[in-house]
C-alpha cells in the first residue's frame, strides 16, 4: 500500500506518460505544419489545384491535432511545480530561462500564427496568408530547439554554477546552454524524426487512397511526397543519432552502456553490438546472443578499436565521485528501448524504399499485401520516437540533473501520495479517451479523403476560400 | 528599480495579459447556455457564432498563461515551487478544465450530431468556468498568505485555499470574465444576438459590481497599502463606467473599461502583495519575498533584453491579427447565407431585434 502511494514513484509515473502523451502530438504538429507549409507553396506558385486540395486535406488533420499539443503541453510546463518543486527550486534559474524563452521568442509566434492560417484564408492576402503557415512551421520547429536546450541541460548540465548559499544552480552562460553539444545533436535528430512521423501519416493517408483507386490525381504525388520525406527525414535521423551516441558517450557513458547492457569496459571486436539476446530473467547474464563484433566500438567511438566503459567499472567510478549509491539506469528498459527505436526507425524507411521502388515512373503496385505494409507502417516511426525519449530519460536515472540531482531528491515534499494518485487516475482517463476521440476524428478525416478542386469565381477568376470555422 | 522588482512588474503584465484576454474566453464560454440557449436547430447556429467570435484567438490568449508560468518560474523559481506544488489539486482542475475547452473547441464541429455538439458544449462552458473561477481563488490565497514551512513548501490542505476570502475571489473572476465575455460578444456579433448579450451583460454587471466591490474593499482593509487602494477604488469606477457604457449601447468602450478592470484589478493584487510574493501566515520569517525568491542578477538580466526587444514584438503582431479579425461575426458568416440587412455585419449603433 504504501508503495502504491509513493509520490516519487507516482510522480515519475505521471511525468512519463504525460511527456509521452505530449509527444505524440508533438511531431504532428511540427511535421504537419512543414508538410502543409510545402504544398500551399507549391499552390501558390504553380497554381495547380491538386496542391490545394492537399493543403486543405493535410491542413484539417494539421489542425485536429493542434489543440491537443497545446493542451498537453500546458500539463508539462505546469508539472515542473506540481510535482517535481525541489527540482524547480535547484534549477529555476537555469532551466526557467529556455522555457521562457521559448514563450516569448517561438510560442506566442506559432500560436498567433496558426490563428491567422485557420481564419485567415479569406481576409489575407494569398502570399501573406502563405506566410504565417511559414512562421508558425518555423516557431514550431524554433520552439522545439528551446525545449532540446532545456532537456540537454539534464543530460549534460553546462553554463551554470553552483551557489552554494541559495542551494542551487545558476545561469552563467545562456549561449554555452543554447549550443550544449548534447543540444546540438538531439535537435537534429528529434525534428528530422518529427518530420518522419508527419511522413508516415501521409503515406498511410496516401495509399488508403489509392489502394481504392480514388483520388488518384491528389494522392499519388502526396504518396511520393511522403515517401521522399521519410527516405530523407530517415536517413538525416540515422546520421543525426549517430552524432547524438558520440556525445552521449563522452557526457554519459553509462547510457551507452545500458543501451548496450555492457557489463565489462570492452575494446574492439570485444565491443559488439548484440542485436538480440536472451538473458537469465533478472538480466545479470545472457542466455544467448547474436552480435555484431566492432560495432559498438564504432558507434561509441567511430573507431573500430575503441573502448566502451561498462557498466561496472562505471558504478565504481560514480560511487567514487558521487558517494555511495546505485547508479546503474533499469537495464532492460534501456537496452529494449534503444533496439526497439532503432528497429521501428529502420524499418519505416526500408518500406519507404520499397515504396519509392514500387511506384516508380507512374507505376503501381498490384499486390494487396503491399498496400496493407504501407498503411500498417504509419505507427513505426511514432513507436521509434517514444522509444527514443524512453530510452533518453531512463538511460539519465537516477539523475534528473546528471551529475548533480537525484530523481528522488527532486519530487515535492509535500505532495501527498494520494493527490498524485488522483492526477495520475485523472490524466490517465482523460487522456485515453482523448487519444480514441482523436484517433477517430483523424481516421475519418483521413478517409473522407480531400475536397473537390475549387471552382474559381466566374467574375473575378479568384477562388473564393470559405474559412474555416468552428 | 532593481531587476527582481523588475519582473515583479513584468510577471504582472504577463498575468494582467492573460486574465484580460483569455478572460473573455472564459466569459464567452461560459455564456453559451445563455446566448445560444439549446445546441438544437436555428441555435445551434448562434453557438457556433458565439464560438467564432473567439476562434481565431483563444490559442494566443491561452498562450500568455504559458508565459506567464514560464516566467514566474525562470525570474521566481521558489515562488513558481511552492505555489505549484502547495496548490496541487487546484492546478490539477484548472488543468483538467483547459484541456478539455481546448479540444471542445477544435471536436465540437467534427460532427453533426446533436449528442455530440452538447457533450462538447457542456465541456466547454465547465472547462471555462472551472478556471475562471480557480484563478481567482489561486490569487487571492497568495495575497492573504498561506501556512508556509522553513523551505517554503505549503503546510495546509487543499481545503484550507477554500476560506470566505479566496471563495469571493474566485467569484469575483468567475463573474468579471463572464461579464468581460459577454460584453465582447456584443461587440463582435450582429442581431438579436448581439441585443440578448447585451441586455445579460447588464444584468451580470449589476452582479459583478457588487461581489468585485466586496472583495476589493476586503483586500484593500486587510491585504492592501494606499497605492494598491487607489488602483483597487480605479477599478470599481472603471467597472461602474463600463456598466454604464454597456447600458448606452457604446460596446466598445463597455469591451475597453470592462479590460481595464481586470487589468487595474490584477495590479492591484500584485501591490497588495509587494514586496511578498507569498506571505506565510504563520511566521513572517517564512515569507516568499521578491528578495528571497527570485533568479541571479545574470537571469534576470538576460531575460529583461529578451523580454525589452519581444514583448513588443509579440503585442505588435497579436495586435495585427486582432485587426485581421476585427469584422463581427454574424448567423450569415457561419451558414453562408446572404446576410440579413437588418443585422448587416459592419452597421455600427444599436440594433432592431
Amino acid at each position: 500500500m504504501n508503495d502504491l502511494l509513493d509520490p516519487l514513484l507516482l510522480s515519475r509515473w505521471q511525468f512519463g506518460l504525460t511527456t509521452i502523451y505530449h509527444f505524440l502530438f508533438v511531431p504532428l504538429t511540427i511535421g504537419m505544419a512543414l508538410t502543409v507549409a510545402i504544398f500551399q507553396t507549391a499552390w501558390v506558385r504553380t497554381g495547380q489545384a491538386k496542391y490545394l486540395q492537399l493543403t486543405k486535406f493535410f491542413g484539417k488533420i494539421f489542425l485536429i491535432n493542434f489543440a491537443m499539443g497545446v493542451v498537453t503541453g500546458i500539463v508539462q510546463e505546469f508539472q515542473f511545480g506540481m510535482n517535481w518543486s525541489d527540482y524547480s527550486r535547484f534549477v529555476g534559474d537555469v532551466f526557467g530561462a529556455p522555457l521562457a524563452l521559448e514563450g516569448l521568442l517561438a510560442f506566442f509566434l506559432e500560436a498567433t500564427f496558426i490563428g491567422l492560417w485557420i481564419f485567415g484564408w479569406d481576409r489575407l492576402p494569398k502570399k501573406l496568408h502563405l506566410a504565417t503557415i511559414w512562421v508558425t512551421a518555423l516557431a514550431s520547429i524554433l520552439s522545439a530547439y528551446f525545449i532540446i536546450a532545456a532537456n540537454s541541460f539534464m543530460q549534460n548540465p553546462v553554463g551554470y554554477r553552483i551557489n552554494e548559499a541559495k542551494g542551487r544552480a545558476e545561469l552563467t552562460d545562456i549561449w554555452a546552454l543554447l549550443t550544449n553539444k548534447v543540444a546540438l545533436a538531439a535537435f537534429p535528430h528529434t525534428i528530422f524524426a518529427c518530420f518522419m512521423v508527419s511522413a508516415a501519416l501521409i503515406v498511410c493517408a496516401a495509399t488508403w487512397h489509392l489502394s481504392r483507386n480514388q483520388h488518384l490525381e491528389t494522392m499519388r504525388p502526396a504518396l511520393r511526397f511522403g515517401l521522399w520525406m521519410m527516405v530523407v527525414a530517415g536517413t538525416l535521423t540515422v546520421l543525426s543519432g549517430d552524432q547524438l551516441g558520440l556525445a552521449m558517450v563522452s557526457t554519459q557513458p553509462m547510457k551507452m552502456a545500458a543501451a548496450e547492457a555492457l557489463y565489462n569496459t570492452s575494446t574492439g571486436a570485444n565491443a559488439s553490438f548484440s542485436v538480440f539476446t536472451l538473458g537469465t530473467p533478472d538480466g545479470v547474464s545472457e542466455l544467448f546472443s547474436i552480435r555484431i563484433p566492432y560495432l559498438l566500438s564504432f558507434l561509441s567511438t567511430h573507431t573500430f578499436d575503441g573502448t566502451v566503459e561498462g557498466i561496472n567499472d562505471l558504478q565504481a567510478q560514480y560511487t567514487q565521485l558521487y558517494g555511495p549509491g546505485d547508479y546503474t539506469p533499469t537495464i532492460w528498459v534501456t537496452y529494449w528501448a534503444f533496439r526497439y527505436m532503432i528497429a521501428f526507425g529502420v524499418l519505416a524507411i526500408l518500406i519507404s524504399v520499397g515504396g519509392l521502388w514500387f511506384t516508380r515512373k507512374g507505376r503501381m503496385p498490384t499486390k494487396r499485401w503491399i498496400w496493407r505494409v504501407a498503411i500498417w507502417s504509419m505507427p513505426l516511426p511514432l513507436a521509434a520516437m517514444i522509444m527514443g525519449w524512453v530510452f533518453t530519460e531512463m538511460g539519465r536515472q537516477p539523475w534528473i540533473v546528471f551529475s548533480l540531482l537525484k530523481t528522488s531528491d527532486a519530487v515535492s515534499p509535500n505532495t501527498t501520495g494520494l493527490e498524485v494518485l488522483i492526477s495520475l487516475v485523472a490524466f490517465t482517463l482523460i487522456y485515453g479517451t482523448l487519444a480514441v476521440v482523436e484517433f477517430r476524428l483523424i481516421k475519418k478525416a483521413v478517409q473522407k479523403g480531400p475536397d473537390d478542386a475549387p471552382v474559381p469565381d466566374a467574375e473575378s477568376g479568384e477562388i473564393r476560400h470559405e474559412a474555416t470555422v468552428y | 528599480m532593481d531587476l527582481p522588482t523588475l519582473w515583479f512588474g513584468l510577471l504582472a503584465f504577463f498575468f494582467i495579459g492573460y486574465f484580460v484576454l483569455d478572460g473573455f474566453d472564459f466569459g464567452v464560454g461560459m455564456s453559451l447556455p445563455f446566448l445560444g440557449r439549446d445546441s438544437r436547430g436555428p441555435n445551434d447556429v448562434d453557438r457556433r457564432v458565439l464560438i467564432n467570435t473567439i476562434g481565431p484567438i483563444w490559442d494566443l490568449n491561452e498562450t500568455w498563461v504559458i508565459v506567464a508560468g514560464a516566467a514566474m518560474f525562470a525570474a521566481f523559481p521558489e515562488w513558481y515551487a511552492t505555489l505549484f506544488s502547495g496548490f496541487y489539486l487546484v492546478f490539477l482542475a484548472i488543468l483538467l478544465a483547459l484541456i478539455l475547452r481546448g479540444v471542445s473547441f477544435e471536436y465540437r464541429h467534427q460532427r453533426p450530431e446533436l449528442v455530440w455538439k452538447r457533450r462538447f458544449d457542456r465541456m466547454i462552458v465547465v472547462g471555462s468556468a472551472v478556471p475562471a473561477f480557480l484563478w481567482g481563488l489561486v490569487f487571492a490565497n497568495v495575497v492573504r498568505g498561506v501556512p508556509l514551512d522553513a523551505g517554503f513548501n505549503f503546510t495546509g490542505s487543499v481545503v484550507d485555499l477554500f476560506s470566505p476570502y479566496a471563495v469571493l475571489g474566485g467569484l469575483t473572476t468567475l463573474l468579471l470574465f463572464f461579464t468581460h465575455g459577454v460584453v465582447f460578444v456584443s461587440l463582435k456579433t450582429t442581431g438579436p444576438i448581439r441585443e440578448r448579450a447585451r441586455l445579460l451583460a447588464g444584468r451580470a454587471g449589476l452582479v459583478t459590481i457588487v461581489v468585485a466591490a466586496g472583495f476589493l474593499v476586503w483586500t484593500t482593509v486587510s491585504f492592501g497599502s494606499v497605492l494598491s487602494g487607489i488602483l483597487s477604488a480605479v477599478a470599481a469606477v472603471t467597472l461602474v463606467g463600463a456598466w454604464l457604457a454597456n447600458q448606452r449601447k457604446a460596446e466598445g468602450w463597455a469591451f475597453t473599461l470592462m479590460a481595464a478592470t481586470i487589468a487595474v484589478a490584477v495590479a492591484s493584487l500584485f501591490l497588495s502583495l509587494f514586496p511578498d510574493v507569498m506571505p506565510a501566515t504563520n511566521d513572517p520569517a517564512h515569507s516568499l519575498t521578491i528578495a528571497n525568491s527570485s533568479s541571479s542578477g545574470y537571469t534576470l538580466t538576460l531575460m529583461s533584453w529578451v523580454a525589452l526587444v519581444f514583448v513588443p514584438l509579440i503585442l505588435a503582431y497579436q495586435a495585427f491579427t486582432y485587426w485581421v479579425f476585427r469584422r463581427r461575426v454574424s448567423r450569415s458568416t457561419i451558414t453562408g447565407e446572404a446576410p440579413d440587412v437588418a443585422a448587416d455585419a459592419s452597421a455600427p449603433g444599436p440594433v432592431s431585434a
